[in-house]
C-alpha cells in the first residue's frame, strides 16, 4: 500500500506535470529546430511568436464567450485554434517577406539572420503589448479537472490523492496528434521529403528541381501551427503573460540543442529531457521516502536536490554539459 | 578633419538632443539621461570589442553587468560582523572546498589517462564535493540569513571605497568570461549566442537566490557614493553661496527677505541634485575617455590588425601562425571586463543593487541593438550607438504619446481606442527600437558610423 502511495505521489507531483510541461517545450523546440534546419538561423523571436499566436486565441476566446459560443466541457480556446493559426501564419509570412527573405536571397551569414530575428522579437513584443497589454490573463473555461484528489481517494482508498487536470490530458493528447501528423508529413509526403532534402543539402535540392520558395513557405506554415498550438496549450495550462512567453524561449532553446538542433525527433525528445530534469531535480522527496522507508529511517530534511528557484538554471546547466561533451546533441543534429 | 566630419555631426546632434531635453523637460532629467547614455556607451564598447574586433557574439551581457553590480556590494558595503561570526567560518571552508575540488580535478585530468575510470573519478569528486558543500553551508546560510533579515541577512562587503569596486567588477566579469570562454568559445556563432544567453541567466539566478551573498531579491539599498550627498550639500555654506551667486540676478528682483530665502532654498535643493549628477557625469566621462583612448590605441595597433585578420578569415590567420583560440579567449575576457565595469558604474549611479531587475531584454538585447546601430568595429560608433539608442529607449514613450495625441485628436476623449493607445504608450519603445534595428540592418548594415580601415 505504501509503495502504491509513493508511486501515486510521484505521478501526481512529478511525472504528469513533467509530461505536460515537456509536451509544451517539445512543440516549441520542434519550431526552433525546423527554422534552424531549413531556414538556417537561430530564431530569437521564438517565444514572442508563440505569444503572438496565443494572443489571438485569448482575444477570440473572450469574443466567443461574449457571443455565448462554448465547446461544452472542453475549453473554448480549442475552437479558436484554426483562426489563431491563420493569423499567426499570415504574420510569419509577412515578416518573412519583408524581413527575412532579403537576407536569405543575399545568403547572409546565420549570425546576421539571428540578429535580424532579435529585431523581429522587439517588434513582435511591442505589437503584443500594444494590443493586449502585459498583464496576466486566464482564458481556460470548461471542465477544469478530469479527476480530483478527493474522488481518487474515495475510489481507491489510498491516502495519497491523484489530480488530473483537463489541460494536462489535453496538452499531452494534442501534442501527440500534432507531432505524429508532422512526422508523417515530413517522412511520407513528397513535400516533406523535399523539405528534408533542402535541409540536408540546399544546392543539391535546388538542382533536383525543388522550389525553395515553396519549401520556405511550408516551413513557416508548419512552424506557425506548432508555435500557436504550443503557445495556446501552455497558456491554458498555466496562464497567458507575454513576459513569461519571452522567458520560455530559453528552456525551448535548451531543449532544441540538447536534442540535436536541426533534428525534429531530437527536439521532441529534448523537450521531455529538460522538463523531467527540471521537475525531478527540484522536487522535495521527503514524503516519497516517508512512504517507502521504514519509520525509523524517515528523513527529517526536505531531500530536495536543488531549490525550485533554480528551475531554469537546471535546463541551462544540462545544456552546458551537453555542449561540452556532445556538442551535436543527444541525437545527431546538424554539424556545428 | 574631413574624415571625422560625420562623427562630429552625429555627436553634435546627440548633444543638441540632450540639451533640448534640458530646456523642455528639466536639466535633472537631461543629466539622468546623459549619465545612463555614458553607462550604455561603456557597455556598448565592451560588446563592440567582442563583436566588432573579433566577431564573437556574446548574448550574455546581462550576466556580466550583474556581476559588476555584485562587485559594488561585495566591495563597498560595510561588513556585517554578526553574520561573519555566525557563518563566516563555514563559508570560508566552502570556498576552500571549491578551490580544492578544482585543483583535484585538474590534477586528475593531468595525471590519469583519458579513460572511463577518469570520468568516474571526476564525477565522484564533483558529487562528493557538492554534498560536502551542501552539508557545511546549509546551517551557515540559515544562520547568516536570520541575522536581522530586514536590514542585513548577508555577509556584507569589505567596506572599501566604491570606486575600487569598479575595477573589481571588471575583474569579476573577466573571470566569468574566462570560464564561459573555456566552455563555449569553440561553438559556432549562433550556438555561442544561445549558450552565453543561458549562462548569463544562470549567473543572475544565482545572484537572485543566494541571499547570504548580496540579499538576493531583497535588494541592497543605500550604497556608498563617490559623489557628495544632496543633504550634505544643502547644509554646507559654500554650496549655498555658490547657488546664490549663480542666480544673483534672479534673486535681486525679489524684494521680500523671507520670500527670497524660500526661493533660495528651492534653488539650492534643485542645484544639489544637479550637482551630484554632474559629479557622476564627470566620473563616467572620465571612464569613457580612458576606455576610448585605450580601445583606439588597441584597434590600430598590430594586435588590432591581428584581431581583424582573425575575424575576417580565421583559417588564413591560423595558417599564418596566429593562435586563434587564445586570442578569442583574451578578447572575450577584455570585452566582458569592460561590461563588468559598466555594471558596477550603473549600480553606483543608482545607489542600489536590485538583482530582480536584470532581464535579458533590457541588459542584453538593447545593448546589442546599440552595437549594431552605432557601428560595429568603430569605437566612436559604439559610443554613439549607446547614446542614441538609450535616448530613443527613454524618450520613446513621450514621442509616441505626442503622435498618438496628434493622430487621434479628432476622436473624443472617451474613445476606447484612444484610451487604450495612450495607456500602451510605454510599449512603443520596443517598436521604435525594433524597427530601428531592422532598418539599420537592411539599409546600413555596418551601422551609422561604419568601421574605418586606415591604410598606412
Amino acid at each position: 500500500m505504501d509503495l502504491l502511495n509513493a508511486v501515486i505521489l510521484l505521478l501526481n507531483y512529478t511525472i504528469i506535470p513533467a509530461l505536460t510541461y515537456g509536451s509544451q517545450l517539445a512543440l516549441g523546440a520542434i519550431f526552433v529546430t525546423l527554422i534552424y534546419g531549413i531556414l538556417r538561423f537561430a530564431n530569437f523571436a521564438t517565444g514572442d511568436m508563440m505569444s503572438f499566436g496565443t494572443m489571438f486565441a485569448v482575444l477570440l476566446t473572450y469574443y466567443f464567450q461574449s457571443l455565448g459560443i462554448s465547446f461544452g466541457v472542453l475549453p473554448t480556446a480549442l475552437l479558436t485554434i484554426p483562426f489563431a493559426i491563420f493569423m499567426m501564419i499570415l504574420y510569419m509570412l509577412t515578416i518573412d517577406k519583408f524581413v527575412f527573405s532579403y537576407y536569405r536571397v543575399k545568403k547572409s551569414p546565420p549570425v546576421q539572420l539571428a540578429m535580424v530575428s532579435v529585431g523581429v522579437m522587439f517588434v513582435t513584443q511591442a505589437i503584443i503589448r500594444i494590443i493586449i497589454g502585459p498583464s496576466d490573463r486566464r482564458f481556460l473555461d470548461g471542465e477544469k479537472f478530469i479527476l480530483k484528489a478527493t474522488e481518487f481517494k474515495e475510489m481507491t482508498g489510498l491516502s495519497e490523492g491523484l489530480t488530473i487536470k483537463s489541460t494536462q490530458v489535453l496538452t499531452i493528447f494534442v501534442t501527440l496528434i500534432v507531432v505524429s501528423i508532422m512526422f508523417w508529413f515530413l517522412n511520407k509526403t513528397k513535400t516533406g521529403t523535399s523539405m528534408r532534402a533542402y535541409s540536408d543539402n540546399e544546392d543539391l535540392a535546388l538542382l533536383s528541381g525543388i522550389d525553395p520558395k515553396k519549401v520556405v513557405m511550408i516551413t513557416w506554415i508548419i512552424a506557425g501551427v506548432l508555435a500557436t498550438i504550443g503557445g495556446i496549450l501552455y497558456g491554458l495550462d498555466k496562464s497567458y503573460r507575454p513576459f513569461v512567453y519571452f522567458n520560455n524561449m530559453l528552456p525551448i532553446f535548451a531543449a532544441a540543442i540538447v536534442g540535436g538542433i536541426g533534428n525534429p525527433y531530437g527536439a521532441f525528445f529534448g523537450g521531455y529531457v529538460i522538463a523531467f530534469a527540471e521537475i525531478f531535480l527540484t522536487y522535495a522527496y521527503k514524503r516519497f521516502f516517508a512512504y517507502i522507508l521504514p519509520e525509523s529511517l524517515e528523513p527529517n530534511s526536505m531531500i530536495q536536490l536543488l531549490s525550485t528557484d533554480y528551475k531554469f538554471a537546471i535546463s541551462f546547466s544540462i545544456l552546458v554539459i551537453v555542449l561540452l561533451f556532445r556538442p551535436s546533441g543527444i541525437f545527431e543534429g546538424k554539424k556545428i | 578633419m574631413k574624415q571625422y566630419s560625420n562623427v562630429i555631426a552625429a555627436y553634435s546632434v546627440m548633444i543638441i538632443l540632450i540639451i533640448l531635453v534640458g530646456i523642455f523637460q528639466s536639466w535633472s532629467i537631461a543629466l539622468t539621461i546623459l549619465n545612463y547614455c555614458l553607462i550604455s556607451a561603456v557597455m556598448t564598447m565592451g560588446a563592440n570589442i567582442q563583436w566588432g574586433y573579433a566577431g564573437l557574439i556574446n548574448f550574455g551581457i546581462m550576466g556580466y553587468t550583474a556581476l559588476g553590480g555584485l562587485a559594488v556590494v561585495l566591495i563597498s558595503v560595510a561588513p556585517v560582523g554578526e553574520a561573519w561570526s555566525v557563518g563566516g567560518f563555514n563559508m570560508m571552508i566552502c570556498i576552500g572546498i571549491i578551490v580544492a575540488m578544482i585543483f583535484l580535478i585538474r590534477y586528475v585530468l593531468k595525471k590519469i589517462e583519458k579513460s572511463r575510470k577518469r570520468n568516474y573519478l571526476i564525477a565522484s569528486i564533483i558529487i562528493i564535493g557538492l554534498l560536502l558543500l551542501r552539508f557545511i553551508s546549509a546551517p551557515a546560510i540559515e544562520s547568516i540569513e536570520s541575522v536581522d533579515p530586514a536590514k542585513t541577512g548577508f555577509l556584507g562587503g569589505l567596506g572599501m571605497p566604491v570606486l575600487f569596486s569598479w575595477i573589481v567588477g571588471g575583474i569579476f566579469a573577466g573571470g566569468l568570461a574566462y570560464i564561459v570562454g573555456k566552455i563555449a568559445l569553440g561553438l559556432r556563432a549562433d550556438y555561442l549566442a544561445i549558450a552565453t544567453l543561458l549562462i548569463a541567466e544562470i549567473v543572475v539566478s544565482i545572484i537572485k537566490h543566494e541571499e547570504w551573498l548580496a540579499r538576493g531579491v531583497k535588494n541592497v539599498i543605500g550604497l556608498k557614493r563617490p559623489a557628495p550627498y544632496e543633504i550634505d550639500l544643502q547644509t554646507s555654506s559654500w554650496f549655498i553661496n555658490l547657488v546664490e551667486n549663480f542666480h544673483s540676478s534672479k534673486l535681486k528682483i525679489i524684494n521680500s527677505l523671507s520670500e527670497r530665502q524660500d526661493v533660495l532654498n528651492q534653488l539650492v535643493i534643485e542645484a544639489s541634485s544637479i550637482y551630484v549628477k554632474l559629479c557622476f557625469t564627470g566620473l563616467f566621462l572620465l571612464v569613457v575617455i580612458i576606455l576610448l583612448i585605450l580601445t583606439q590605441k588597441a584597434l590600430y595597433s598590430p594586435w588590432g590588425r591581428k584581431m581583424r585578420a582573425i575575424r575576417d578569415n580565421e583559417e588564413a590567420a591560423s595558417a599564418m601562425g596566429k593562435n586563434v583560440v587564445k586570442e578569442h579567449l583574451l578578447i572575450f575576457i577584455l570585452g566582458s571586463a569592460v561590461v563588468g565595469i559598466a555594471g558596477a558604474m550603473m549600480v553606483t549611479n543608482d545607489g542600489l543593487f536590485t538583482p530582480g531587475s536584470y532581464r535579458p531584454m533590457r541588459y542584453t538585447f538593447v545593448i546589442w541593438v546599440m552595437v549594431i546601430v552605432g557601428g560595429t568595429g568603430n569605437n566612436f560608433g559604439a559610443i554613439l550607438g549607446g547614446f542614441s539608442v538609450w535616448f530613443l529607449w527613454v524618450q520613446a514613450a513621450p514621442i509616441a504619446l505626442f503622435f498618438i495625441n496628434l493622430l487621434t485628436s479628432h476622436l473624443p476623449e472617451t474613445n476606447e481606442i484612444k484610451i487604450h493607445l495612450i495607456n500602451s504608450a510605454p510599449y512603443f519603445r520596443f517598436l521604435l527600437v525594433g524597427i530601428g534595428l531592422l532598418v539599420i540592418m537592411r539599409y546600413r548594415p555596418r551601422g551609422i558610423l561604419p568601421e574605418k580601415i586606415i591604410k598606412q
